[in-house]
């Protein structure tokens, strides 16, 4: 049982090991080092022997000075002697060493003994494993974004896998794709339309949804049950069969084209959500302040404003924030029903602007980056109110 | 007393709803329906633009006779389909011009001729010639007799308005060869992009819920995927996987795991032979399910999250006492604690990536084996410009929503019953 926990263990941490030092590897690659193997099979070797010898050595050193030993050990084997690498690589790689000898340091022959062990360091490691794992997947093609509107056409094409910037250059030089994309297409005009879009979407979509959910949440009503089932149904309705009548419809009341059109279209596809998600919170506020509101003789148009509203402002914000990122975010109705370059929205401009093969990426993924931005921005610094926009309008997407 | 308030408060609900319900219903409940009116309809793109009669205005000059000039009209009805109603035509022309062949349907008047055509058919044309002399025998100037644009006008049927149907874009639609493997694409697509991003969400979902450093800012980094605008996530993803000077590939070359590049996104199939077995994979299809996994997995993961933390501590603490494994925690009182939430995501996500649309044209544009149903409404109406196909296919999407959502519907019918 021991024998089997301890290799078990040992297995374990070395493979977390190689998925560790294999990262390390592809990003130094992108940094123009040149390294052709991931040298799995002495990886492996150094791993077992590591995590052998943690249990082996115990208690009979001071675990820092124990972790500071193996980490030396093992850079001097893999930065020096197996290949030539310069010393910022071997530095990274002594601190994953470190962190990595630090994680199997609360690992003991005693505890291998217990019950589950295997199971528990299993899951211990899973847990770092995804959270490393899943933190690349999905911060790498932002990364890759970021990095590639900050190159030149002709780097990207001698060593695609160079992602370092060349900081020393001129700022002019550096910026060039944003200053491309702002001068020759226009981006400026874009953002203006998208900000005028989205803003004007969550404004429109506040004034019709507030009186209707206060309505659905306090109100009795024929038919309202019926509505507030339907708005979810409606909701789930996709926007991928309302195209076509909606084109036919928008072409011959010369509405595409126009910001006006795409106020209409967003505003009716975000309502129903936005009416749920309010109605919920409206009816968490208490009935006792607009009782003694109607005693006041104050108008539906005054509880509204005068209680209703200021009560809600989280749930109004939030509401807000979401309508404005899905307006943002919208690409199919801006699709169909702009082909007139001067209306264009900020998804649209970048999708027509992939449309030219020529386009040098750089310049896309500068306007990618000038779109992704915002959102980005917006959602780390609003994220209370957005996560609970997210998950009570989640069905959207 | 009490009547009238209730009164008043029922006309308060509706003129409180009215406005967005009108909004709603124009623009998402009108178009469902109107869907299903062009679906039995025989309209290409090009006949919803109102059909217009049209003349192009050639000036000839006549040799030998400098004061004469032949003015030529290309009349042409705009629409293949439709007939335009009594067609009236206006021109005019400098003062000193005198006609020399009247056509009987026309006047001329004050230098400006007017004529009454009629009724044109559908592509209908007509060459009209005029001859035009000059009373005073001076030279003509082509240019100024050119700038001058004739006027037309003319009634004609909305062709989205009569009443002539046809069940030939239904039976394109179902009948075409190709309509299975639509399906089949749409149905892989749909079920392992679902099924893909519910066992990622449950993944990180678990390992967000332990203590670690940097929780908080994993959360956010988590949903990133999800907020960012599709149109740069897509590009950024197609850069990615570039055969010529991707990232991707040019790892794994430079790695040495392949010798040559692989086109994720361009190749149809991929031939893997496991244990003697030679398997078709499709691979375009299965690299646009992983940007769809990658895309929404944080949405399940939200959900999962918010039900695991949910769960009363007791139960686990419960579970140390008795020596469970964490396994047999996991199997037994996380997974059985979070069925409701998760059945709920498959339905909602089953349905939204059913009618997934912007990923897979941002990606492929439909192209090597990833066309599915909502491509099918795209490429129909718009590449295609048959408007009634587009339409009949969205037809067909609504039919198999409804299905999903009548069995929605009865399994959470169920479910409240239980409770």
């Amino acid at each position: 049982m021991k024998t089997k926990n301890t290799i078990i263990y040992s297995l374990i941490s070395t493979f977390f090991l190689i998925f560790l030092i294999s990262i390390w590897k592809i990003l130094a690659t992108l940094q123009g080092l040149s390294i052709k193997s991931f040298n799995i099979e002495i990886l492996f070797i150094f791993g077992f022997l590591i995590s052998i010898a943690h249990l082996a050595i115990g208690n009979r050193i001071k675990s820092i000075y124990k972790s500071i030993i193996f980490s030396t050990i093992f850079v001097f084997c893999d930065g020096f002697l197996i290949q030539k690498l310069p010393i910022w690589y071997n530095i990274g790689t002594f601190l994953i060493l470190y962190f990595f000898t630090t994680k199997i340091g609360k690992y003991s022959l005693v505890g291998l003994k217990e019950e589950h062990s295997t199971q528990v360091i299993l899951f211990d490691f899973l847990t770092l494993f995804g959270i490393l794992f899943f933190s690349f997947v999905i911060l790498f093609p932002f990364y890759m974004m970021f990095v590639t509107s900050f190159k030149t056409q002709i780097a990207l094409l001698v060593n695609p896998l160079d992602f370092s910037i060349n900081f020393t250059q001129d700022l002019k030089d550096l910026f060039k794709s944003y200053f491309v994309i702002f001068k020759s297409y226009k981006f400026g005009k874009y953002i203006l339309t998208s900000t005028i879009v989205s803003v004007g979407t969550v404004i429109i979509t506040l004034l019709f949804a507030i009186p209707a959910a206060y309505a659905v949440a306090r109100l009795n009503f024929f038919g309202k049950t019926f509505l507030s089932t339907s708005i979810l149904i409606i909701y789930m309705f996709p926007a991928i069969v309302l195209v076509i009548p909606l084109y036919t419809i928008f072409s011959q009341l010369g509405l595409r084209n126009s910001i006006e059109g795409l106020l209409i279209v967003y505003t009716a596809t975000t309502l129903p959500v936005a009416i749920y998600m309010l109605q919920g919170y409206f009816k968490s506020i208490p009935k006792e302040l607009e009782e003694a509101a109607i005693l006041d003789k104050l108008s539906w148009f005054g509880i509204i404003t005068k209680i209703i509203i200021p009560l809600s402002i989280p749930a109004i914000s939030s509401v807000a924030l979401y309508v404005f990122m899905i307006a943002w975010n919208e690409f199919l109705f801006s699709l169909m029903f702009l082909d007139n370059p001067n209306s264009f929205t900020l998804s649209r401009a970048i999708q027509y602007l992939s449309g030219d093969a020529e386009t040098p990426r750089q310049y896309l993924m500068a306007g990618s980056v000038v779109v992704t931005l915002p959102v980005l921005f917006i959602f780390v610094y609003f994220e209370k109110y957005l996560v609970s926009g997210l998950t009570a309008g989640s069905v959207k997407g | 007393m009490n009547d009238t308030l209730a009164n008043t408060e029922k006309k308060t609900a509706y003129i409180l709803t009215l406005p967005a319900v009108f909004l709603v219903f124009a623009i998402i409940l009108f178009p469902i329906f109107a869907n299903v009116w062009i679906s039995f309809k025989e309209v290409e793109l090009k006949d919803i633009r109102i059909p217009e009669p049209r003349a192009k205005k050639i000036v000839k000059s006549i040799s030998d006779e400098p004061s004469k000039i032949k003015v030529l009209y290309k009349l042409r009805n705009s629409s293949l389909i439709q007939e335009i109603r009594d067609v009236s035509f206006k021109d005019s022309y400098p003062k000193k011009f005198e006609i020399e062949n009247l056509d009987p349907r026309c006047k001329y008047i004050k230098s400006s001729l007017k004529c009454e055509f009629g009724n044109w058919p559908a592509k209908y044309k007509e060459n009209f010639q005029v001859i035009f002399v000059t009373t005073d025998g001076s030279k003509i100037d082509k240019k100024s007799l050119k700038s001058i644009k004739p006027k037309l006008d003319g009634k004609s049927d909305n062709i989205l308005l009569n009443t002539s149907f046809t069940l030939k874009n239904f039976k394109n639609v179902l009948f075409e060869n190709e309509f299975i493997d639509l399906l089949l694409t749409t149905f892989y697509y749909t079920f392992f992009g679902t099924v893909g991003s519910i066992v990622f969400g449950i993944l990180t979902a678990q390992m967000v819920n332990q203590k670690f450093y940097g929780r908080t800012f994993m959360r956010s980094v988590l949903l990133f995927p999800y907020v960012a605008p599709v149109v740069a996530l897509a590009y950024t993803w197609e850069l990615l996987l570039d055969p010529n000077s991707g990232t991707l590939n040019s790892l794994l070359l430079n790695y040495q795991i392949i010798e040559t590049p692989i086109n994720l996104l361009g190749q149809k199939y991929v031939e893997i032979s496991i244990l003697g077995f030679d398997f078709k994979l499709r691979l375009a299809l299965t690299t646009v399910i992983m940007f769809e996994i990658w895309r929404y997995f944080p949405l399940a993961f939200l959900f999962i999250l918010a039900r695991l933390q949910a769960i009363p501590k007791e139960l686990y603490e419960a579970a140390d006492v008795d020596g469970a494994s964490p396994f047999q925690k996991f199997f037994k009182i996380t997974l059985p604690q979070i069925t409701a939430v998760i059945s709920i995501l498959f339905m909602i996500r089953f349905i939204w990536n059913f009618n997934k649309f912007e990923d897979v044209f941002l990606l492929t544009g439909g192209a090597s084996g990833t066309r599915t149903l909502p491509i099918n409404v795209y490429q129909q109406g718009f590449a295609i410009s048959d408007i009634g196909m587009g339409s009949a296919v969205s037809i067909v999407i609504v039919v198999l929503l409804l299905m999903f959502m009548f069995f929605y519907f009865r399994l959470l019918g169920k479910r409240v019953d239980e409770n």
